[in-house]
């Protein structure tokens, strides 16, 4: 299972970081969010893998990591889920006006001299 | 009075004092004036009362607690030789700003002039009484500073400005090597107290670090007291306003150098090591400044270099392994800011009456100034040496000092008698300069104004310094003799030396010295006569060393030069190798760690593959690899691809027991792909044609490393996810926060009360700023301007506009409808039904999955929902929505629970719960972090509606197309 999920990791940051690379703004976001799976998972994944762990607490209890799955990378995941979100947003908007305002979608505001 | 408000008043009355007249109206010159003037006195009478404490040999000291944790403690420390400063410093600032009243005129912004010099005064007097070395740097910078501001006063002026430039990268630089080395005597010493650290000489001199330390103090006094070879800053720094000369550049500023050479005399000198770089820098700089004084032409200019050949004399004494001499020292430095700063004074008086204070234009001034001539004349005199003036006294035990000093090397001491009766030759020579060719001689007819006596007042301040040049050059021991015994007594201890203060010691070999240098003097300035008349290009330097010169190529080379070519070499503007640098720099970073620290499976067994999961990876990394290969061409498909691959990652949530982030990830998803589906409209068009090689195809190698770095950075990630997850998760914090979670945060859903109550203040932050991102696309999208290209309607809209032309008589509502009647009907009745879901996650956020996050988004999904099918026109004419108003409601709910803690004693966003019990409904708990969800969930509903219309907005805009710019504009 580990190595399922660590492969997938992979892929994603593969791709992602592929993505990051290329010259238009567009593949630049798509990299960004596929980047971004592939990071929330592995911060997710450094809690321990626990299928059928429960989430959440029986009322009045003290809860242990031998029942519950952590619940800190879980709560940082989701705050990453939330601003990973919101930068897409802006990055997407900067580009669009910067698209608006050099006439092209290069990262660079300017196609490359060849 | 305690000794903690007498030294506080010291320090911070200046200060407050400066701020005070910083704040008055610009032609304030009286107010200023005297509100700087009554500051002076009133320092002065703080040192008045001091007095008796440190006549006593006592110290006042006062501490307080600065940073404890760090062991640093802001300590005010008087002793003798400060209080003797704090003299200087307010007594002369006293007179300083008399003479300034009427030396500024009315149309310069005169409050500025003295909230700057109050400023200073305060750094000045905060420097001599520091009881911590970190805190004696702290003001030495603070001193630099105000020197440059003063410098700059009239910025207006090149040669003010650029002054002022080259005085602060001097000196600060020079503080920031001070700032070094007392961090190494602290380092050294084990404590930056200055007591401690003036105990502990043995322990200072004999460390490893001893020279290192000695190094960069001495960088720092040498820069501030203007020692070859940073001397240059000095002269240039004469275009400040000649109070402000007066004051810096003779009394106080300068002397700062020398005054820590002699407060750490006890500690440092002593070695060799000392006395070769203070005492030959010293030397250098007393015979350097003096020759170049001669030929001066600027009197001002001539007081400077004057200055430096002083200030050189009193390294040069306290660079010699000799108490004696750090007596002289001590006694020179109040001596020379007696007459120099009169001397300043009385130039600063010559150039305001005749507009000129060029020696070679003015001349015979005796007539029409008759009193202000026989001032200067006296306090040039005691520059000069001259018998029954102060500086004749400090000038014998100098001479004193040269005959009988020990030095390092034989070769030295027998010319330091010979450099000392050149020096004072010199001195002699253009104190005569400056008398003679101002003074005496015929009345000059072509002054830019006549001449006059200046008023009593500005008179005043040269009067009494004059004075008190004439009464300690003729009653020494009874007049500065106790004070100077005090200044001794606290820097040396029971190490003092007995010295005689007497004006005559009867025929000696310092007396001959001085007859010799001052018959060589007279004889020097009669020979010179006929080149200084004509004087054009300064002293005939007979090796062309101009420090200036120097100092702006090494400007023009580090700040112009290295660094363009510095940028050439390994700066870029363009993106992608940036980032290519950085993913390079991560992947390296992470394998250098495995190689060092070894790699290797974990300690757990891997759990056996479930097909199903392996199947849902598999489709989720196709997904992925798609999205890669189709982004460029078509990025509808490569959209619905990311989709894809972030259902697989919120399956995978909910496989490993995270039903909240899965619950947050899949409504993240839907949001994201509507707002990038509504960017893919202002995108240009890009056809794949097969064969068609466009401009933006990169080369093979370039694409094959990009493939490289992106496969090394993929196996790296999964490399390592592998190694953490075969390892026992870490027990950090999760035991602490599941212990907690319902017993004080009173929630079973531990992520929940994490985010609202534990690590409250987080989610706050993160909640600002996804509230300023909104409002800074927001911002952004109300001046878009798209690319010409994009501001036609969509095809399909145009078509649609054509077809509904061709078809007039059918029904109004048409079109869109039409094809969407089904989804239309079912999101309207899902509407509510959304609502309701959305409350349910609020509301149980605290004990089940949900919470404002998640409820939030699904509000913002359902409205957009309503947008899509219904269309812009039709969703806002049946629902009024104001984002902005719920971004700002849900900063203050969640902003206000955390402040409502306070009102309780409570430190911010304490949480407060209890279970309440509503009919129907049943137990709901109600904490106070619900309270702050719902500001969470008012803030991500306004944020994420914010955007999503502003964006959607577009398209209904009229717009007006960004002109095409100019081809050369894109260029460079």
């Amino acid at each position: 299972m580990e190595l399922v999920l660590s492969l997938g990791i992979g892929v994603l940051a593969g791709s992602g970081v592929w993505l990051l690379l290329r010259p238009r703004t567009f593949q630049v976001i798509i990299g960004l969010c596929l980047l971004s799976y592939a990071v929330n998972l592995f911060i997710f994944s450094t809690g321990g893998l626990r299928s059928g762990a429960a989430a959440i607490l029986a009322p009045g209890e003290t809860g242990t990591l031998a029942q519950y799955a952590d619940p800190l990378p879980q709560a940082l995941v989701l705050t990453a889920i939330v601003i990973g979100f919101a930068t897409t947003a802006l990055l997407l908007v900067v580009l669009l006006a910067a698209r608006g305002l050099t006439g092209t979608d290069h990262v660079d505001g300017r196609e490359r001299e060849r | 009075m305690p000794d903690s408000v007498l030294l506080l008043t010291l320090i911070i009355l200046p200060f407050v004092a400066s701020i005070a007249a910083g704040l008055l109206p610009s032609g304030a010159r009286d107010t200023a004036s005297g509100l700087a003037g009554a500051v002076a006195l009133i320092g002065l009478g703080m040192v008045w009362a001091a007095y008796p404490t440190i006549s006593q040999g006592g110290v006042l000291r006062a501490d307080f607690a600065w940073m404890p944790s760090l062991g640093l403690t802001f300590v005010l420390r008087m002793d003798g030789f400060a209080w003797l400063f704090c003299g200087l410093i307010t007594g002369i600032g006293a007179l300083v700003v008399l003479y300034a009243r009427y030396y500024m005129s009315s149309d310069d912004p005169v409050p500025r002039f003295f909230a700057f010099l109050l400023a200073f005064m305060g750094a000045m007097t905060g420097l001599v009484i520091s009881g911590n070395l970190i805190q004696l740097a702290f003001f030495w910078e603070l001193t630099s500073l105000f020197s440059f501001l003063l410098i700059g006063y009239w910025h207006h002026l090149a040669a003010a400005r650029d002054g002022a430039r080259i005085a602060l990268t001097i000196t600060a630089t020079g503080g920031l090597c001070l700032f070094a080395g007392v961090l190494v005597l602290g380092h050294i010493v084990g404590s930056y107290d200055l007591d401690t650290v003036l105990a502990s000489g043995d322990r200072i001199r004999d460390h490893d670090l001893y020279l290192v330390a000695l190094v960069l103090v001495v960088l720092g006094a040498l820069t501030k007291s203007a020692q070859f070879p940073f001397h240059f800053w000095l002269p240039h720094a004469m275009a400040a306003p000649t109070p402000v000369s007066a004051y810096l550049h003779s009394a106080t500023l300068v002397k700062a150098g020398v005054f820590l050479l002699a407060r750490l005399w006890p500690v440092m000198a002593g070695t060799d090591a000392w006395t070769w770089t203070v005492g030959l820098a010293g030397l250098i700089t007393m015979l350097i400044g003096a020759y170049i004084a001669i030929f001066q032409n600027d009197l001002k200019g001539l007081l400077a270099y004057s200055t430096i050949s002083h200030l050189g004399l009193i390294t040069l004494l306290l660079g010699l392994k000799s108490e004696l001499a750090l007596v002289a020292a001590i006694f020179h430095i109040i001596n020379h800011a007696a007459f120099k700063c009169s001397l300043f004074m009385a130039a600063g008086i010559i150039d305001h009456e005749t507009g000129t204070r060029d020696i070679r234009r003015l001349s015979g001034l005796n007539h029409s100034m008759p009193f202000t001539a026989r001032l200067a004349l006296v306090a040039a005199a005691a520059m000069a040496g001259v018998p029954l003036l102060n500086g004749f006294l400090s000038k014998e035990m100098f001479f004193a000092e040269a005959l009988s000093a020990e030095a390092p090397v034989s070769p030295l001491l027998n010319i330091l008698p010979l450099a000392a009766m050149l020096a004072s030759a010199f001195s002699v020579a253009y104190s005569l300069r400056f008398i003679h060719g101002a003074f005496f001689g015929p009345e000059a007819t072509d002054l830019p104004r006549k001449p006059h006596e200046p008023g009593t007042w500005m008179r005043f301040p040269v009067e009494i310094l004059v004075l008190t040049c004439i009464i300690v050059g003729v009653l020494p021991a009874a007049t500065i003799g106790p004070f100077l015994a005090l200044a001794v007594h606290s820097v040396l201890g029971d190490d003092a030396p007995t010295y005689s203060l007497a004006v005559w010691h009867g025929f000696n070999l310092p007396l001959l010295m001085s007859a010799v240098a001052m018959a060589g003097g007279v004889v020097l300035y009669l020979l010179l006569q006929r080149r200084l008349r004509t004087n054009e290009d300064g002293p005939p330097v007979l090796w062309r060393l101009e420090g200036q010169r120097i100092f702006e190529r090494v400007m023009v080379f580090v700040s112009w030069r290295l660094a363009r070519r510095l940028e050439g070499l390994v700066g870029t503007r363009r993106l992608q190798p940036q980032l290519r640098v950085l993913v390079g720099i991560a992947i390296l970073a992470g394998a250098a760690a495995a190689w060092w620290g070894g790699f290797g499976p974990g300690n757990l067994p891997a759990s056996p593959i479930d097909p199903v999961l392996a199947l849902i990876w598999l489709v989720g990394g196709a997904c992925a690899l798609g999205a890669a290969w189709l982004a460029k061409y078509h990025r509808l498909a490569a959209l619905i691809l990311v989709g894809g691959a972030g259902l697989v990652v919120c399956v995978t949530f909910v496989w490993f027991s995270a039903p909240d982030l899965a619950l947050t990830q899949l409504t993240v998803e839907v949001v994201t792909t509507v707002l990038l589906l509504l960017g893919l409209r202002w995108l240009p068009k890009r056809l794949h044609i097969p064969g068609d090689r466009g401009p933006e195809v990169l080369s093979r190698t370039r694409r094959l490393r990009d493939l490289g770095l992106a496969t090394g950075a993929g196996l790296g990630l999964a490399a390592l996810s592998y190694a953490v997850m075969t390892r026992t998760p870490p027990d950090l914090l999760a035991l602490h926060f599941l212990a907690r979670a319902y017993t004080e945060g009173g929630g079973t859903n531990a992520v929940n009360v994490i985010l609202v109550d534990f690590r409250g203040f987080d989610t706050l932050g993160e909640i600002f700023v996804v509230a300023s991102v909104a409002l800074t696309t927001f911002a952004l999208l109300r001046r878009f301007r798209p690319a010409p290209e994009s501001i036609e309607l969509p095809e399909q809209q145009r078509d649609q506009a054509g077809t509904d032309a061709a078809h007039v008589g059918q029904r109004e509502t048409g079109r869109v409808a039409d094809w969407l009647l089904v989804p239309f009907t079912l999101t309207r009745l899902l509407f509510p039904v959304m609502l309701v879901v959305a409350m349910f996650l609020l509301l149980r956020g605290h004990d089940l999955p949900g919470g404002g996050f998640s409820a939030g988004m699904v509000v913002a999904i359902a409205i957009i929902l309503q947008y899509m099918i219904g269309g812009i026109e039709w969703t806002e004419d049946r629902l009024r929505l104001r984002p902005h108003l719920w971004v700002g409601t849900g900063l203050l709910l969640a902003s206000g629970t955390g402040l409502a803690a306070m009102l309780f004693g409570r430190p911010f966003l304490t949480t407060y719960f209890a279970y309440g019990d509503l009919p129907i409904i049943g137990k709901v708990p109600l904490a106070s972090a619900l309270i702050f969800d719902i500001g969470v969930f008012a803030l991500v509903v306004g944020a994420t509606l914010l955007m999503l219309v502003a964006l959607a907005h577009q398209s209904v805009r009229a717009h007006r197309a960004t002109p095409r710019r100019s081809t050369e504009a894109g260029d460079d």
